[in-house]
């Protein structure tokens, strides 16, 4: 059974269309990347699926369960975690704090216990922290972990999104440009990152520019254009695709992907 | 240990100590009686610091709040034949389930439309106390009876000072236990980013109510605080004035500073007194003394000074 299935989905903005009938699954375990030029509706589509738009046509559903509309942090309760591409970190927090609200779910939640700190919650508090402190581990922020967010560069911040986004323990993940900003030995670690959480079963829908990093982890790539989806397949199908080499790849683009896949 | 110097928690024990010794150096029942007033405002500003600071959400309104306490415990005893201590209790409720109930559709508003909305949340009180006569003595205001506990009478600045000061002390705790929990984290989320704090299955509306109705209990008790020390309570009590002057008190201090909003109470309080010396221009000092301090210490007082320090040090 498909983690994620998304069918005929379609939204406008003001008469602009910005998603038309787009479908496609992703199974457990698979990095499903969705590629397209700036503006195609990549960013768009993931705000649907994470219920921050409602979507005008279609539906989308988790695990088989129809959850087109629900609010995200009902979505989260399901399951479903992404990272922003227009960063979204809380910035006046600690690196650590950061992730310790990415446990939240999993945290009892009885805010009379919290007026009066019973002793449940500092044992609770130090087990987020130890959680909170693996994640920076896996994604080699340790060193930072009690440092304000807002002042990590942005290739750190990039890589805490990821670790606050795992922290809800997703089986879908959906990851917006998560190497945009990176240098080549910061997106190398990112491409490893994905790949362990790949393996370890969660669904991972990534959007990139980094054609590269695309091409090499991803299993099925889906092409946008203008809202619409031009092409999907693997990674050879869609960089020999004529459609998608004049709307997005170029020449250019094509032998640098080419070369990704050696 | 510089764990705990930089948690919550270090605050809370300096204020206790400040509260205990600071009778002994103050020199007359005046001051001491001072002293009382700034615990019954820093009372409000440390749950309102919660709303404002942690969770971000802007009210002008809650000296309505404020105004429930200081009715109820003037209503209580008087129409009711309730004890004081009873009325208080039900005070706070009662301004916790007016926060509940207003909360819910108002907090959906954000930025400038929250603050116009609360703000007329706090003019509806006010009209409510000015114009119910047959209960609140209308715009004369009433008496406030005693407060009696174990046969003893509370009355007199000594007897307030303790009692508001144990209670500040109590309130700054509870602030930094929230503050240090779950739903603190919730709420300093959500004033950075809601969408995230949604995503990562915060449910936002709920998290900014509860702030919402923390605060306004702390509120309400301040006001029964205040009413039954003056011995007297009036629309003034609640008025739109007072709403304004509790946030600024609030952002003076430093917003997410528990310490932060104490000392903007203290300033509020005791500026006042220092500045009649200047007679007519009274005001004119202390509007350009807010603004001096707002242009130096954007972030207010306390965490301006903290990061100065902080910055001096590396
Ligand atoms: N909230 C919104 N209001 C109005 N228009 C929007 C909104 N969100 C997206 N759009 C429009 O929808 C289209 C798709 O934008 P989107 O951000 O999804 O593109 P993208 O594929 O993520 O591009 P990029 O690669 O630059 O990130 C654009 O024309 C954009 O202007
Ligand atoms: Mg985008």
């Amino acid at each position: 059974m498909s983690m994620l299935a998304v069918e005929g989905l379609g939204i406008t903005f003001g008469g602009v269309t910005a998603l038309a009938d787009v479908s496609f699954e992703v199974k457990p375990a698979e990095i499903f990347a969705i590629i397209g030029p700036n503006g195609a509706g990549k960013t768009t589509l993931f705000n649907v699926i994470s219920g921050l738009y409602p979507p005008r046509q279609g539906r989308v559903r988790l695990n088989g369960e129809d959850v087109t509309g629900l609010p995200p942090d009902r979505l989260a309760r399901r399951g479903l975690s992404r990272t922003f591409q227009n960063l979204q970190v809380f910035f006046r927090m600690t690196v650590a704090e950061n992730i310790m609200v990415g446990r939240h779910l999993h945290e009892r939640r009885n805010v009379l216990a919290h007026l009066f700190t019973l002793p449940s919650v500092l044992a609770q508090n130090r087990a987020t922290r130890a959680k909170a402190e693996n994640l920076l581990a896996f994604v080699d922020l340790s060193d930072l972990a009690d440092r304000t967010a807002g002042s990590l560069p942005y290739g750190a911040l990039r890589r805490l999104e990821i670790a606050r986004a795992l922290a809800t323990e997703p089986k879908l993940l959906l990851l917006d440009e998560p190497a945009a900003g990176c240098n080549p030995v910061e997106t190398e670690e990112i491409d490893n990152v994905i790949q362990k959480i790949a393996a370890s079963g969660v669904a991972v829908v990534l959007v990139e520019h980094d054609m590269k990093l695309v091409m090499k982890i991803s299993h099925r790539i889906h092409v946008l254009d203008r809202g619409r989806t031009i092409a999907q397949g693997s990674a050879a199908d869609v960089r020999n695709n004529e459609q998608v080499i004049a709307a997005y790849l170029g020449r250019h683009g094509q032998r640098e992907a080419a070369r990704a896949q050696d | 240990m510089r764990r705990f110097l930089e948690g919550p928690y270090a605050g809370v024990l300096a204020l206790a100590i400040l509260v205990a010794v600071l009778p002994l150096a103050l020199p007359s029942l005046f001051y001491l009686r001072i002293a009382a007033l700034i615990g019954i405002f820093a009372l409000v500003v440390v749950g309102l610091n919660l709303l404002i600071g942690y969770a971000g959400q802007v009210s002008l309104g809650h000296a309505g709040f404020f105004g429930v306490g200081a009715y109820a415990v003037a209503i209580g005893p008087t129409y009711l034949g309730l004890p004081a201590w009873l009325a208080l209790i039900a005070g706070a409720a009662i301004a916790g389930l007016i926060a509940f109930l207003v909360g819910r559709p108002i907090l959906r508003l954000r930025g400038h439309y929250l603050a116009v909305a609360t703000l007329g949340m706090g003019l509806l009180f006010a009209m409510v106390f000015a114009n119910e006569s047959a209960w609140t003595g209308g715009p004369d205001g009433m008496p406030v009876p005693h407060l009696d506990l174990f046969g003893f009478r509370m009355s007199g600045a000594r007897t307030w000072y303790w009692i508001s000061g144990v209670s500040l002390v109590i309130g700054a705790w509870v602030a930094a236990n929230v503050i240090a929990s779950p739903t603190g984290r919730a709420l300093r989320a959500i004033h950075d980013s809601e969408t995230a704090a949604q995503v990562l299955g915060i449910d936002v509306a709920r998290y900014k109510l509860i702030a919402f109705v923390l605060s306004a209990v702390y509120a309400a008790v301040a006001g029964a605080y205040l009413a039954m020390f003056d011995g007297l309570v009036t629309p003034e009590t609640a008025g739109f004035l007072r709403s304004i002057e509790f946030v600024t008190m609030a952002v003076l201090g430093g917003l997410g500073s528990t310490f932060g909003g104490i000392v903007g109470a203290a300033l509020l309080v005791l500026l006042p007194q220092v500045l009649t010396v200047f007679q007519d221009y009274e005001h004119i000092a202390l509007g350009l003394i807010m603004i001096v301090v707002m242009i130096f210490l954007p972030a207010g007082i306390v965490p301006s000074l903290a990061g100065l320090l902080r910055w001096r040090r590396s």
